[in-house]
């Protein structure tokens, strides 16, 4: 099965520095840990709140809304495409990773519909 | 000789719950899906690392099927630990010097001079030994577990087994056959391994051509069965599918500069993106050409031509695996089934011809030439095949020369070239398709 991986953070962490050389290099670790395991399809970061854009529907309406997003707590700031054999799977290899601070959302991808 | 430790051996070991344990206890029910998904994680590493100090892969599963079992005693009411994987390799590891220590003792009674005691003399660190990087251990697994010396279906078996982690029951389960079947295959193929004395080794020079050819063979196995199932109510089996693409993708990181490894990869990556595409709402076998293309996964289409970018970038001509993949990449890049370069096809095809002759292949050549060349030129190449031997009941035979026929308006022999490829086929959902051709045929026959 796929599952998305969101990695969630406030806005605090968001206009945060950027991470530290020790800190990236165990990032570097963890995930060449996680592609040698052929788990991660994708992985992509994504540039602070303040840069995107949001477009909201009513009807035929649409409005554009300009960042920061600042009435929500959580924002995604980054987000992985991993291939596990479950939800399980996908928890016992985000555990593994070197954050000490945000949430992660653990989503399973719809695949094969009908089958 | 055998170890105390077979008591939990070939698989007879459920990771899940027992009975009535999960409804009482929430707690202990996720320490257990957690230990099977670590399992998964660790198991192929775990069983590598042990097999190259013990030097056999029966002895190493069995002891890190030991690990398993003190886990399972231990985690759900202790709490899984900060590194489980760290702790399974660290209690296989007592128990592997234990078994050295019994093996050295025996050895000694019986004067034998085994490779332990070599190892014993020369002062050899089994700690240090067992600590060491596992990429090349995790590569000796897979070349010995898909060593030539054993047959193809106790290959696939021991492969999904030792290096997918699947269970007898699940390995079973894939290939429709009774698990007890499976579990023989198995307890076989570590015995032919032991008797043949093969060393466990990553194989250099000469021999690895070969050998990696064996292992290739063995993932596209895996692949295929879940591709197109030989037997059975199911048209496809995603999840053998996944498993091999896995496998392979692992592969490809413990051995990079094999083109053909990327070639396979690369094959599986295209044909694995057509998965969704190629079952219908009610299950049915929906073909290549009539396929919805909007439902093809572009992210697999896209890793496929990265692997197969590789492989031409390795060596000047592709391998047969290589070929295969940049006919289905040919495939994949035809935004509509009427642009497909089947000039470039025909062109990839002699070339597998060249590399790999075989009939499928001539058949497959004979599908891309009447295609690029009008029904005719296909039916031509596809009559000189109707004497082969070995497609005497390949049930694609009648179904391509079904097809061509077709085209031509020879509606009742097409007819009955379907009807005899039905009856070839065992995959239920595939006859239930060759049967609706005939049948369409007949009707063309009665309106023409």
């Amino acid at each position: 099965m796929r599952v998305l991986i969101m990695a969630k953070e406030g806005e605090q962490t968001e206009a945060a520095s950027p991470p530290t050389p020790e800190a990236m290099e165990e990032y570097q670790k963890f995930n060449e840990e996680l592609v040698k395991a052929a788990v991660v399809l994708e992985a992509g970061r994504l540039y602070p709140s303040s840069q995107g854009k949001r477009v909201r529907f009513d009807g035929k309406k649409r409005t554009v809304i300009d960042g920061p997003f600042a009435e929500t707590k959580e924002l995604v700031a980054g987000y992985w495409l991993w291939q596990v054999r479950s939800i399980d799977e996908a928890l016992e290899w985000l555990k593994r990773a070197p954050y000490d601070g945000g949430t992660f959302e653990v989503r399973e991808v719809v695949e094969y519909e009908g089958m | 000789m055998r170890s105390s430790s077979t008591r939990a051996c070939e698989g007879v070991l459920t990771i899940g719950p027992r009975n009535g344990e999960a409804s009482a206890d929430p707690g202990r029910l996720e320490a257990h899906r957690a230990i099977e998904a670590i399992w998964r994680i660790e198991s192929a590493r775990l069983i590598a690392g042990l097999a190259r100090v013990v030097g056999d892969i029966g002895t190493a599963e069995e002891l890190a099927q030991d690990a398993l079992v003190a886990a399972l005693e231990q985690w759900p009411t202790e709490g899984v630990p900060e590194r489980p994987g760290a702790w399974l390799m660290g209690t296989a590891k007592h128990r592997a010097i234990d078994l050295i220590r019994r093996r050295n003792t025996l050895a000694r009674k019986h004067e034998e001079i085994g490779r332990d005691i070599e190892r014993a003399q020369e002062g050899w660190d089994l700690d240090a030994a067992i600590d060491e990087e596992v990429g090349d251990d995790l590569l000796g697994l897979i070349f010995t577990a898909c060593h030539p010396v054993l047959s193809k279906d106790a290959r696939v078996a021991l492969t999904l087994r030792v290096l997918g982690g699947l269970t007898t029951e699940e390995i079973a389960r894939a290939f429709l056959v009774p698990v007890s079947t499976i579990g023989q295959r198995i307890v076989r193929a570590k015995r032919t391994l032991v008797e043949a004395h093969v060393r466990f080794e990553v194989p250099g020079g000469a021999e690895r051509g070969a050998r990696l050819a064996s292992v290739l063979e063995v993932i596209y196995l895996i692949f295929n069965e879940g591709y197109s199932a030989t037997a059975g109510r199911d048209w496809v089996r995603p999840a053998l599918c996944e498993e091999a693409l896995r496998l392979g993708r692992i592969l490809a990181e413990l051995a990079p500069a094999e083109s053909e490894v990327h070639g396979l990869v690369a094959l599986m990556e295209i044909q694995a993106s057509r998965l969704g595409a190629r079952v219908g709402p009610s299950g049915d076998p929906v073909l290549l050409l009539d396929q919805d293309r909007a439902r093809w996964d572009r992210l697999l289409i896209r890793r496929g031509l990265a692997a197969l970018e590789r492989a031409e970038m390795l060596r000047g001509a592709l391998g047969p695996y290589g070929l295969q993949a940049a006919i289905a990449a040919c495939h994949a890049r035809a935004t509509t089934a009427a642009e497909t370069d089947w000039a470039r096809i025909v062109a990839l095809y002699d070339a597998v011809a060249q590399l790999t002759p075989s009939p499928v292949i001539e058949l497959n050549r004979a599908v891309a030439v009447g295609m690029a060349f009008g029904p005719a030129a296909g039916l031509d190449l596809v009559d000189a095949l109707v004497a082969e031997p070995s497609l005497m009941s390949y049930h694609l035979l009648p179904a391509v020369r079904g097809d061509l026929l077709r085209k031509l308006g020879r509606s009742e022999e097409a007819r009955a070239e379907f009807e005899r490829a039905a009856s070839l086929t065992e995959n239920v959902p595939e006859r239930e398709l060759l049967q609706r051709r005939a049948a369409e045929c007949a009707a063309e026959r009665m309106a023409g």
